[in-house]
């Protein structure tokens, strides 16, 4: 299923004049591979995203780091090449639909200035491809909606437009920030199943960004779990769900009624992964050590690395690592 | 008696282009120390009916009795009482709180409202509470926007507890934190009904959060109640459609990349489809369902459902 490397992060650190959001981040995605990246608020998720398309907002920089995509590093581009890169070669959707359409022209016309932008078509064969588009992305009586404009269509429907005017000119690699979290449960499968279907359509890689477990399991072919900033934990969703095994993971699927059938209150409590991700500012060694169940002294020194955790996976956390991998850690 | 009767509620909204049928013929009870779970898309009505409740919106037609007392005549002083025993907790922990007051008056506005206690009282009941759901006392002189939303949630819930209500309305209450800190919030619901004897109605688009948290579901749909159950039967055996793909619409690492999606569109509730409203987005619809809307019919053990082809169930065979 899954290709050769198309995107490949090494050490990527964001930098803001107070503080460094993302720090150290390594992930690669393979063309026709989904890659989940899954944290919450503040976790540096949509940063990464930004960073990948060169995006950051102004006070931001990109510290440290390489981000190759298919042999260039992208750091090194001028913003002319770059712009070119932009939508033809990366595709990008984000969590809400409404406010990255523009309400004044009609969701064909923006469609259309993508094709008329990067391929050059003309107005009129631009707009016959808008339709085509409309159609792939399963929008009914796309003839007729392409002159609607974003109010009149519903939640699902701008989606859909997003994600029409991100694979326009089929690119390798599509970023998806939060796709479905403003959508009903019902037209986030659509959507979802959509991006899918696309995925596998055009090979392209997917990277899906998220804090929603269940969507990951359902969908991604490899999870990046990060905590502030940092990645925690990488590994297919399988083994995750199934053995998850750096303790903020952990917290994270014990407390979810999603993932727990039949679970009731009357039960008992869910678990609760103690205090909040605030704790993790200015925190010396394991940002999630204030609030996990297994700190030993050690993880408030230094930074656990990255390790082999065994086939295909890593964890960052020394404590909870099975033993067959211990012997193959090295700490710093 | 059940501690909340509504039978037959239509809350319209009068509209330029027509009338929007925010609720529109809806009955149900909740027990005292219920929790009744109520489930459903945006648009189908869940808030509106919430708000109705409370009176925050303008029922137009129907009843509603809390204890035998019909609330939908009260006025003034008599509705001021009704709502010291029904109480809110919103969605959003942010927009909720007033940001130009301090936590202190905020939390002590209700038992100054309700004309409760003298200065100091009111200072210890509010202290306790806020020990109660786990906020330092040096939160009192501070103000919302030094909290984190899941703090906010609970200032949220202190707020709705000051009056020792019976019944609380929870529209929402997790939807907007954190997975890390939805749990923290859904356990201390949990032990403030236990610690208050709450009923609760609780409002959420998340099937599997109301799974975990109701006693008895209520599915929602354009205004209507399309399935009643108590939580097992309902996950275990849905009866109508609409049930079936919210259920199927939770992710579920089993199904990896296997969906069958419902088609469609939500309508709009100002220009509602003929007969059932389900019937353009469900895969069982026949010419019956376009002609006719089908009526909660009780199914039996309090299982109803509003819908001419009910889904059989294969494991109450095995019973």
């Amino acid at each position: 299923m899954s290709g050769q490397t198309l995107l490949d992060v090494r050490g990527l650190s964001i930098r803001f004049p107070q503080h460094d959001p993302v720090r150290g981040l390594s992930f690669c995605v393979n063309a026709g591979e989904t890659l989940a990246i899954v944290g919450e608020s503040g976790s540096g998720k949509s940063l990464t995203a930004l960073a990948l398309m060169r995006l950051l907002p102004r006070a931001a920089r990109i510290a440290e780091g390489e981000v190759r995509f298919n042999g260039h590093d992208l750091l090194q581009l001028n913003e002319q090449s770059m712009r070119r890169l932009r939508g033809r070669e990366i595709g990008m959707i984000f969590q809400e639909p409404m406010t990255s359409l523009n309400p004044v022209y009609s969701v064909g016309w923006q469609i259309a200035e993508v094709l008329r932008q990067h391929e050059g078509l003309s107005a009129r064969s631009a707009r016959l491809r808008a339709v085509e588009l409309l159609d792939t992305v399963r929008i009914p009586d796309p003839q007729r909606r392409v002159d609607d404009f974003p109010h009149q269509l519903s939640g699902g429907m701008r989606q859909r437009v997003m994600i029409a005017m991100a694979i326009a000119c089929s690119p390798r690699l599509l970023i998806a920030d939060e796709p479905t979290t403003a959508l009903d449960v019902t037209i986030q499968a659509q959507v979802l199943d959509l991006l899918d279907r696309l995925r596998k359509d055009l090979s392209m890689g997917l990277i899906l960004i998220t804090h929603d477990l269940g969507v990951v399991s359902q969908w991604a072919d490899r999870v990046v779990v990060m905590y502030a900033g940092r990645e925690v934990e990488q590994a297919s969703p399988g083994p995750l769900f199934e053995h998850p095994l750096h303790p903020y993971t952990r917290g994270l699927l014990a407390a979810s009624p999603r993932l727990q059938p039949g679970a009731h209150y009357q039960d008992g409590p869910l678990s609760e992964i103690r205090g909040s991700i605030a704790s993790a500012i200015g925190q010396q060694g394991c940002a999630f050590a204030p609030r996990c169940p297994h700190t030993q002294a050690y993880c408030r020194i230094a930074v656990p690395p990255l390790m082999d955790a065994g086939p295909k996976r890593l964890s960052a956390c020394p404590v909870t690592l099975p033993a067959a991998a211990t012997q193959n850690a090295n700490f710093s | 008696m059940s501690l909340l009767n509504v039978s037959d509620l239509q809350t319209h909204f009068k509209l330029p282009k027509g009338v929007l049928r925010a609720v529109d013929g809806v009955s149900f009870t909740v027990e005292r120390g219920e929790t009744v779970g109520l489930v459903g898309e945006s648009g189908c009505g869940k808030s509106t009916l919430g708000r109705s409740l409370l009176r925050l919106e303008t029922p137009t037609a129907g009843h509603i009795t809390l204890d035998g007392q019909d609330i939908l005549p009260l006025k003034g002083t008599q509705l001021r009482g009704l709502r010291k025993r029904m109480q809110m907790i919103f969605q959003d922990p942010f927009a909720s709180l007033n940001p130009r007051h301090s936590i202190g008056s905020i939390l002590e506005t209700p038992l100054q409202v309700h004309g409760l206690g003298d200065r100091s009282q009111r200072r210890r009941q509010v202290e306790q509470l806020l020990d109660r759901v786990g906020l330092p006392r040096s939160a009192l002189s501070r103000y919302p926007h030094e909290f984190s939303g899941g703090q906010r949630q609970r200032l949220g819930i202190a707020r709705a507890l000051m009056l020792q209500p019976d019944l609380v309305v929870c529209d929402e209450p997790v939807s907007a934190l954190d997975l890390s800190i939805q749990a923290q919030i859904l356990n201390l619901l949990v032990e403030m009904k236990r610690e208050f004897g709450l009923s609760y109605l609780f409002i959420s688009h998340d099937l599997s959060v109301v799974q975990y948290f109701a006693d008895r579901v209520l599915v929602m749909y354009l205004g209507r109640i399309v399935e009643s159950a108590d939580r097992r039967s309902l996950w275990s055996t849905p009866r109508h459609p609409y049930t079936q793909a919210l259920i199927d619409a939770v992710p579920d690492p089993s199904r990896h990349r296997q969906v069958t999606p419902l088609s469609g569109d939500l309508p709009s509730p100002q220009n509602l489809p003929s007969g059932c409203r389900f019937h353009p987005r469900c895969p069982r619809a026949s010419e019956l369902c376009l002609r006719q809307e089908p009526a909660l019919t009780d199914l039996g053990g309090g299982h109803q459902v509003a819908c001419h082809h009910p889904q059989t169930s294969v494991i109450s065979f095995l019973h």
